[in-house]
């Protein structure tokens, strides 16, 4: 059995009088292509900041690889390899496509290394790898929503993870744009790179996903394969209304 | 814009600024311009040493007041104290303002956007108001300071106080200037740009932020240590004014923020404008003008003269053949 790469164990988070997650734990293993999904507000996006360090949990822990994480910033976080995209995108603007990955490449991979010369043509291979190389030198504020989606993935490579979570990376995006995203997900995870996917595109995670947890309210309402999730009556009535 | 190192061009600039520098304290005669000049190179520094923190990393500090006043401080204490020479006066004044925007910037950079100029202006009114209560240095009356007796090469002090100034101009450009090709400046750009993000791609923002504010803090402070000499007088409203404040803010915002360039030509263009406003007009107009340029920039050059130059070259470029 593969060993648990990510362990979040009863873990909770309010805002104000709002408990946004309440005792969630999952268990993710390494190499897993896994499923979250939920309605909106559900806590999704508050359980990924927990994990990603853009939030505190209040209680509970968060181990990676064996070693408690959850008082760590979150670029130490990144750095031990956890990577994560955004829902609506966070390009750094002010830089050119390429540059965008020069900052996780010089911050996070090449930390320790006194040779920087070849940041840039790692950078160009990532790109090239996800289909952005014409757009190396591009502004990234003058990117489609596609190309910002990809930048995104590419950005998170950029930082070497052993986990990616990709937070609605195929929101607003066409149907063959949807397959290309896909596409690299399938193909990050086959190069060894976890994946925790949060999507509102039911066709997609469920293509996606070998395991899914749903999420309602803060808690988990259920977890099984992605056959199993469609059929759960708790995942319905979430989604649609007692 | 990607920033490019262009590294032989840089110390070319800087040797002949160093040339005309040392053609004019050669030739020149009238002692104004040298007094005047130096505003300007003062300015220079300030603006600069402001962009490390406001212009690459985004913390917009209203601070600078504060740091100049401290730099002004520590020059007077070691001269009351020891009678230092100038070179000592700013070393010393440096390590302060530096240790000085650390501390600061402990306090305050967790804070974000407005909460964090707002800050910041209270740093200068607690320091101000340290002083204004501090009898050996003067307290609210101000201290006289008698300037030594000027040394070789040079035959007046405000020529050797303009030296001095240009020196320390060069070295506040040229260490924004690394920091701005330097991965330090990626980073910085990064925080600007999306902090969280940043943060979430390996950048250890609040380590950074530190950085910034203390380089910033040291060269403001720096600027501030040769104002006892060149007013051979330093009292506490004047020296904490927050006109330095908004100077130091707008020079950059009107020179440009994104490359090193921006704060020098903004201070160029400012504190030329002012000083001749100054002797043909009256002193009392500089803040209007300051608040004139800074809305003609915001509404025709929101990306300063830098950003503009670029916009036409690009737009010039394209029609080329």
């Amino acid at each position: 059995m593969s060993e648990t790469l990510l362990k979040i164990d009863r873990v909770s988070k309010s805002f104000g009088g709002f408990a946004a997650l309440t005792e969630v734990s999952i268990a993710v293993t390494q190499g897993e292509r896994f499923g979250l999904i939920g309605p909106n507000g559900s806590g999704k996006t508050t359980l990924i900041n927990c994990v990603s360090g853009s939030l505190r949990n209040d209680g509970g822990s968060i181990a990676f690889s064996g070693e408690e994480i959850s008082r760590l910033p979150a670029y130490q976080r990144t750095r031990r390899g956890i990577a994560r995209t955004f829902q609506v995108p966070r390009p750094f603007s002010s830089m050119p496509v390429l540059e965008n990955l020069v900052v996780p490449l010089e911050f996070v991979a090449h930390r320790h290394s006194l040779h920087k010369a070849d940041t840039r043509a790692e950078a160009m291979e990532i790109l090239k790898s996800i289909g952005l190389a014409g757009k190396a030198d591009t502004p990234s504020n003058r990117l489609s929503q596609v190309e910002l989606r990809k930048l995104e993935l590419a950005r998170a490579m950029a930082a070497r993870p052993r986990l990616l979570i990709s937070d609605e990376a195929m929101a607003g995006l066409a149907g063959t744009e949807v397959d290309e995203v896909l596409a690299i997900l399938f193909k990050l995870n086959e190069s060894g790179i976890t994946i925790i996917m949060i999507e509102h595109i039911m066709q997609a995670v469920m293509r996606f996903s070998q395991r899914v947890i749903c999420l309602d309210a803060g808690r988990i309402i259920c977890e099984g394969t992605p056959s199993e999730i469609v059929a759960n009556l708790d995942v319905q009535r979430a989604y649609l209304g007692a | 814009m990607q920033p490019k190192a262009g590294g032989y061009s840089f110390w070319i600039g800087v040797s002949a600024v160093l040339g005309l520098t040392a053609l004019a304290v050669a030739t020149v005669k009238n002692e104004y311009y040298f007094f005047a000049a130096y505003i300007v190179v003062q300015f220079v520094v300030l603006a600069t040493a402001w962009n490390i923190l406001g212009g690459y990393a985004g913390y917009v500090n209203f601070g600078t007041s504060a740091f100049f006043g401290v730099g002004a401080y520590i020059a007077v204490m070691l001269i009351k104290a020891a009678g230092l020479p100038l070179g000592v006066q700013i070393l010393a004044a440096a390590a302060v303002g530096g240790a000085l925007g650390f501390g600061v910037g402990l306090l305050t950079l967790r804070l974000r956007g407005i909460f964090f100029s707002i800050a910041t202006v209270a740093i200068t009114i607690i320091l101000e108001t340290t002083v204004i209560n501090w009898r050996f240095v003067g307290g609210a009356t101000g201290i006289q300071i008698l300037r030594p007796p000027v040394t070789e090469p040079f035959d007046s002090y405000t020529k050797m106080l303009l030296v001095v100034s240009v020196l320390l101009a060069i070295v506040a450009v040229a260490t924004a200037r690394y920091i701005e090709i330097s991965w330090l400046g990626r980073g910085l750009r990064a925080i600007r740009d999306n902090e969280e993000a940043a943060e979430c791609t390996g950048v250890p923002t609040l380590k950074l932020k530190l950085i910034a504010c203390t380089i910033s803090g040291a060269l403001m402070s720096a600027a501030g240590a040769p104002l006892a000499m060149y007013q051979s007088f330093v009292e506490p409203a004047s020296a904490f004014n927050l006109t330095y404040s908004v100077s130091a803010l707008a020079m950059p915002i009107i020179g440009g923020t994104s490359h090193w360039m921006g704060p020098v030509l903004g201070a160029l263009l400012l504190g030329t404008v002012q000083q001749v406003v100054t002797v043909t007009v009256s002193s009392e107009l500089n803040v209007l003008v300051v608040g004139v340029l800074l809305v003609v920039f915001v509404v025709a050059a929101p990306e300063g003269i830098v950003g503009l130059a670029q916009r036409l070259r690009r737009t010039f470029g394209k029609r080329g053949p």
